[in-house]
């Protein structure tokens, strides 16, 4: 099967048949596997065992820009190439992108108030991320709220690249404003600066976060397909309705003509 | 293994994530049965694809 062939839903229905069980198992022993090493993760010296949900926080805040970053590409796809699965990965990603938007935001809250004193501050990495999770849910009502797809497709496309400017924004706002939130300490120039004993456990959490989403989106993605297939099997029961009651009633009326015509 | 002070915080974080990603679970199957089930309802009044498939039929 090559590439070109996923662009045809139903091979992409059969491809996901066969690699669901795969990804939702291997995304189940890596989950394991991480939560074991965060577990066994030694105290932070200055946060203590509060730094147990930076393992939770970090991989969801990653997947949060990453999400918004696929339905980008996917974006491209339904407006450049037209590919008749991109608008459908976009429109099942968004949902889990909201999810994980909310748990970093969530997360975050609870490990910034025992380290800053507060659950909230309005400052730039805090409210950045805010947004974010306020464009999912305007892009998810955006699809609910135009009824023909391919014109709901075009509006969330450019919809979403217009906000994919703010990922830069989220990444560089602890460079380019003074924030209460850290500097990056995994992603940076010169390497990481997190000790061995959290950096592994950090890495299996990231992974085995980014192959829950890959099992997740491919499920929805599989749900949105069959939804559309629903829908056209719909429309194509409604016409065929409306065309069986116009020709009997065009018969009824033959019917009479020829009657009156005989009388 | 002790979770200090601010266990509750630790706690909550976890499962919050464990609470949200079941949903997210929860939601895609119900989401899967619904429409498959929907497709074989179409199926039984004899509505087919254009290529002549059955509502449910994969390759």
């Amino acid at each position: 099967m090559t590439l070109i062939d996923l662009a045809n839903p139903t091979r992409f229905l059969a491809l996901t048949a066969r690699v669901l069980p795969w990804l939702a198992g291997a995304t189940v022993i890596l989950l394991a596997v991480g939560l074991y090493q965060s577990a066994l993760a030694p105290d932070d010296y200055q946060q203590g065992a509060t730094v147990k949900i930076m393992f939770i926080h970090v991989p969801n805040a990653w997947l949060s820009m990453f999400v918004w970053g696929v339905m980008s590409i996917a974006s491209l796809g339904t407006l450049v190439w037209r590919h008749p699965l991109a608008d459908v990965a976009a429109k099942a990603a968004a949902p889990i992108g909201a999810a994980f938007t909310f748990l970093a935001l969530l997360t975050g809250s609870l490990w910034g108030r025992p380290m800053w004193g507060t659950y909230w501050e309005w400052d730039a990495r805090l409210t950045s991320v805010l947004i974010l999770f306020l464009m999912y849910l305007g892009l998810m009502a955006l699809w609910r709220a135009v009824d023909d797809p391919s014109r709901a497709a075009r509006a969330a496309a450019v919809l979403t690249l217009v906000g994919a400017i703010n990922l830069p924004i989220i990444k560089f706002s602890v460079d380019w404003w003074n924030t209460l939130h850290q500097p990056a300490s995994v992603m940076r120039m010169g390497g990481s600066t997190l000790d061995k004993s959290f950096l592994i456990p950090l890495l299996v959490m990231a992974i085995a976060f980014t192959l829950l989403f890959a099992t997740l989106h491919i499920a929805a993605m599989r749900n949105e397909i069959l939804r559309r297939r629903v829908r056209s099997l719909q429309m194509m029961q409604a016409s065929r309705v409306a065309f069986s009651s116009e020709s009997s009633a065009g018969s009824r009326a033959e019917n009479a003509s020829n009657e009156a015509g005989a009388a | 293994m002790s979770l200090g002070p601010y266990a509750s915080f630790i706690v909550t974080s976890y499962a919050a994530a464990a609470l949200v990603v079941a949903i997210l679970i929860g939601w895609i199957v119900l989401d899967y049965r619904s429409q498959t089930q929907r497709l074989r309802e179409l199926d039984r009044s004899g509505i087919t694809r254009r290529s002549g498939r059955s509502a449910i039929d994969t390759p």
